[in-house]
C-alpha cells in the first residue's frame, strides 16, 4: 500500500470535560474521496477543523505525504494544501465574490496595494470552469443565491491548487440541478488526484460519491469500511449503534 | 429612481447615498442662508464651518473602522482632552527648556508625542478588546472616565496656554496658505484625479472589463474637478479684514498699499482633513489591512478561518483610532491656542454621530469615509446654523439628537430598498 496523502494518526481534543474527538484516525489517498459520517456532535466538524487549523488537537499527529506536519493555523493548512469548505461556507457577506475568493491571500500591486481589478479577472477566469453561469461579480455575495454563495466558496478552495479538500456539507443548501453539479465537480477533483474529506448527512450520496466511508459516534471512529463492501444499511446501522456490523459477525 | 437623471447616476456609477447627503447639506445649508437673511452661505462663514468640522471628521474616519469591525469607542473624546493636555504640557512646560523657546522643533516634536500616545492608549485599548475580550463599550465607557480624569488631574483643572506659535498654525484659524498655494494645490488635485480615472478605465479595458461610456467619464472628471476648484474658490474668496491687514503692516513699520487685500485660502487643518480623508479611502479600499476591516466586519468567523488575526486586526484598528484622535487633539487644541482639560467633551458622541449619519451600519461591515467626513459637516452645520439663527443650546442638542434618530432611520429604508442589507 502507497503513502497515504494524508494521514490523521491517534487525533484528540476536549472542550472542558467533554472529549470531542477521542484517539481517531482517518487517511485518504491521493485521487480517493473519503466520507466522514456521524450523527450530530460526533465530532466529524470538530476534527475536520483541527486539519483545517481552526481547533488546535491535544493529542495525535498529522502526516502529508507521510511527513509529520504541525497545523496550528488555517495558514499552516493553507502552507500544505489543504483547503476547507465550510458548512457555514464562511463568507463575509459584506464583500464581493473576489474580495472572498481572494481573502487573506490578495493579489497586490507592486505599490502592496490590493489589485481589485487582477482579482476579479482571476476569479472570472475560475467561475468560467465551475459555474458559467456566474456574473454578478461586483455585488456583496449575500446577494447572491445560495447555489451562486457555494460557487464562490468552491472556488476559494479549488483556486489555489488544493491537494487536499475538506468539504463539510457541500450540499446542504442547493437545489437537485446545483447538488448534481457539485457531485461531478467532486468526480473532476478526485479525477486530478486530489484527495477529498467529504462530510454529509445523506447517506446515499455518501455511496455514490465516497470510496471509503469513516463512521463517528460520540466522538470516537467506529470505523472505516469501503463503499462497496458494506450495504446502506450497514453504514446506518455504525452511525445509529455505534457498532460496525462487520467486526461484530 | 426612474426616468433619465436615474439612469444618468447609473451610468455615471456614483453612490446614491453620497448624492444623498450632498442633497441633505445643500438644503440644510439653504434653509440657515434664507433663515439668517443671507449669512450661511458666504466664504466667511463656510470657512469657519470647515474649521470647526476638521478634529471631529479626523476623528470620524477611525471611528468608520471600528464601528465597521463591531466595535464602537467611547473614549476619544476624553483621549482627545488628555492627548491635548500632555502635548501642552511637552510644548510649553518642557521643550521650551530643552530644545529653546520658539525653537521650529517645538511642534514636531509635540506632535510626534501625540500621535504615539495616541497610539499607545487606542492599542492599549485594543489589547483590552481584542485579546482579553472585554467588550469595546465597557472598556472603553471605562476609557472615557478615566482619560477626563487623567486630563485633570494633570492640569488641576488649569488651562494650558499660550501654546508654541507654530503649533497653533496646525488649527487653521491663524494658520492658511494664501491664495497661489491654494490654487497650486487645487490644479495637482485635479491634475491626480484625471490621472486616476484614465488609469482606471486603462486597467479596466485591459482585462476586458465593461466600462462606463467615454462621455461619463468625462461628465465624472468635469464634476470632480468643478468641485475641487469651487471649494478652492470659496476658501479664496474669505479676505483677510481690512484692520488686520493694517496692523500686519504697521507690526513691520510699513504703510499699507491702498486697495489691497488679501485672502486665507486653505486652512492647514482642513489640509490635515483633506490628506486623512485620502489616506483613509486608500487604508480602507486598497490595503490588505483595510480589506480585513471590512472582512472581519462581515464575517468575524470568516476572516479568522481565512488566517486573519482578528485580535491583532482589533488592536491595530483602535491605535489607529487612538492616532487620528491624536491629530484631532493637535487641530482642536491649536484651533483655541489653548489645552483646558474639557477640550474634547462630548466629543464621541460627535463623532458617532458622524460616522452613522454617513452610512456606517453599527451592525459591522458598512461604511465609507468620505460618508464620514460628509456626516460630520451635515452636523456641523445644524449646530453652527442653530447658532446663528439663534436656537439656544438646549434645543440644538434636542434637534441634533432627533436628526441622528431620523438619518438613521432613512438609512434603513434606503438600505432596505436597495437590498444593500
Amino acid at each position: 500500500m502507497s503513502t497515504p496523502l494524508l494521514e490523521m494518526r491517534n487525533i484528540s481534543i476536549h472542550f472542558g470535560g467533554i472529549k470531542a474527538v477521542d484517539d481517531v484516525s482517518i487517511d485518504v489517498m491521493p485521487g480517493e474521496v473519503v466520507g466522514l459520517l456521524g450523527h450530530n456532535g460526533a465530532g466529524k466538524s470538530t476534527l475536520i477543523k483541527i486539519l483545517s487549523g481552526a481547533y488546535k488537537k491535544d493529542a495525535g499527529e498529522i502526516f502529508v505525504d507521510g511527513k509529520k506536519v504541525e497545523i496550528n493555523s488555517p495558514i499552516d493548512a493553507r502552507e500544505h494544501n489543504i483547503e476547507t469548505i465550510y458548512q457555514t461556507l464562511a463568507l463575509s457577506d459584506n464583500l464581493d465574490a473576489a474580495s472572498n475568493l481572494f481573502l487573506g491571500r490578495e493579489i497586490t500591486t507592486k505599490f502592496g496595494l490590493v489589485d481589485d481589478t487582477a482579482m476579479e479577472a482571476e476569479s472570472r477566469k475560475i467561475m468560467a470552469r465551475l459555474n458559467p453561469n456566474f456574473q454578478r461579480f461586483s455585488e456583496p455575495v449575500r446577494s447572491l443565491s445560495g447555489g451562486q454563495r457555494q460557487s464562490v466558496a468552491i472556488a476559494r478552495a479549488v483556486y489555489f491548487n488544493a491537494r487536499i479538500l475538506i468539504m463539510d456539507e457541500p450540499t446542504a443548501a442547493l437545489g437537485v440541478h446545483e447538488t448534481a453539479m457539485v457531485a461531478d465537480l467532486i468526480k473532476e477533483l478526485k479525477a486530478q488526484g486530489l484527495g477529498i474529506f467529504l462530510i454529509s448527512h445523506d447517506t446515499r450520496e455518501m455511496m455514490d460519491l465516497c470510496d471509503r466511508v469513516s463512521v463517528m459516534k460520540n466522538g470516537q471512529l467506529i470505523g472505516t469500511e469501503r463503499v462497496e463492501d458494506v450495504t446502506e444499511d450497514d453504514i446506518l446501522s455504525m452511525i445509529i449503534m455505534g457498532k460496525n456490523p462487520k467486526k461484530a459477525a | 429612481m426612474s426616468g433619465g437623471l436615474g439612469n444618468l447616476i447609473k451610468t455615471l456609477q456614483i453612490d446614491t447615498r453620497l448624492l444623498g447627503m450632498i442633497g441633505a447639506f445643500i438644503v440644510i445649508s439653504l434653509v440657515f442662508h434664507v433663515a439668517t437673511g443671507g449669512t450661511f452661505l458666504t466664504p466667511r462663514n463656510l470657512f469657519t464651518l470647515t474649521l470647526q468640522t476638521a478634529s471631529v471628521a479626523v476623528m470620524a474616519t477611525g471611528m468608520v473602522f471600528v464601528i465597521v469591525t463591531r466595535n464602537i469607542d467611547l473614549s476619544i473624546g476624553s483621549m482627545l482632552g488628555i492627548i491635548g493636555m500632555l502635548m501642552g504640557v511637552i510644548q510649553v512646560q518642557i521643550l521650551p527648556d530643552i530644545v529653546g523657546f520658539g525653537s521650529p522643533s517645538i511642534w514636531m516634536i509635540t506632535v510626534l508625542a501625540g500621535l504615539l500616545l495616541g497610539a499607545a492608549i487606542g492599542g492599549f485599548q485594543g489589547w483590552l478588546i481584542g485579546y482579553l475580550a472585554i467588550p469595546s463599550f465597557i472598556v472603553t465607557l471605562g476609557g472615557l472616565l478615566i482619560w477626563r480624569g487623567g486630563a485633570w488631574w494633570v492640569s488641576k483643572g488649569t488651562t494650558i496656554s499660550p501654546l508654541d506659535p507654530t503649533f497653533v498654525k496646525l488649527g487653521g484659524a491663524s494658520g492658511t496658505i494664501g491664495v497661489t498655494a491654494s490654487w497650486a494645490l487645487a490644479i495637482v488635485g485635479s491634475i491626480l484625479t484625471i490621472i486616476f480615472l484614465i488609469n482606471t478605465r486603462r486597467k479596466h479595458i485591459s482585462h476586458g472589463f465593461a466600462v462606463k461610456p467615454l462621455w461619463a467619464e468625462y461628465a465624472l472628471g468635469g464634476i470632480l474637478v468643478a468641485a475641487i476648484c469651487g471649494i478652492t474658490a470659496i476658501m479664496n474668496a474669505y479676505l483677510v479684514p481690512t484692520r488686520i491687514l493694517e496692523r500686519r503692516f504697521a507690526a513691520e513699520g510699513l504703510e499699507m498699499p491702498e486697495g489691497y487685500t488679501e485672502a486665507y485660502g486653505f486652512p492647514i487643518s482642513v489640509l490635515i482633513v483633506l490628506f486623512v480623508t485620502i489616506a483613509m479611502t486608500i487604508v480602507a479600499k486598497k490595503t490588505r489591512f483595510g480589506r480585513y476591516v471590512f472582512a472581519m466586519g462581515g464575517n468575524p468567523d470568516a476572516a479568522e478561518l481565512s488566517g486573519i488575526n482578528t485580535r491583532m486586526l482589533t488592536v491595530k484598528v483602535f491605535a489607529l483610532m487612538g492616532a487620528l484622535t491624536a491629530i484631532a487633539a493637535v487641530i482642536a487644541s491649536a484651533r483655541l491656542g489653548s489645552a483646558g482639560s474639557s477640550l474634547g467633551e462630548l466629543d464621541e458622541l460627535r463623532v458617532i454621530a458622524a460616522a452613522v449619519i454617513g452610512g456606517t451600519a453599527l451592525a459591522g461591515g458598512v461604511g465609507t469615509i468620505y460618508g464620514a467626513i460628509l456626516g460630520a459637516l451635515i452636523m456641523q452645520a445644524l449646530v453652527s446654523g442653530m447658532g446663528m439663527v439663534g436656537v439656544d443650546s438646549p434645543l440644538q442638542n434636542m434637534i441634533v439628537g432627533g436628526v441622528l434618530i431620523l438619518a438613521v432611520w432613512i438609512d434603513i429604508i434606503y438600505r432596505r430598498r436597495t437590498g444593500d442589507a
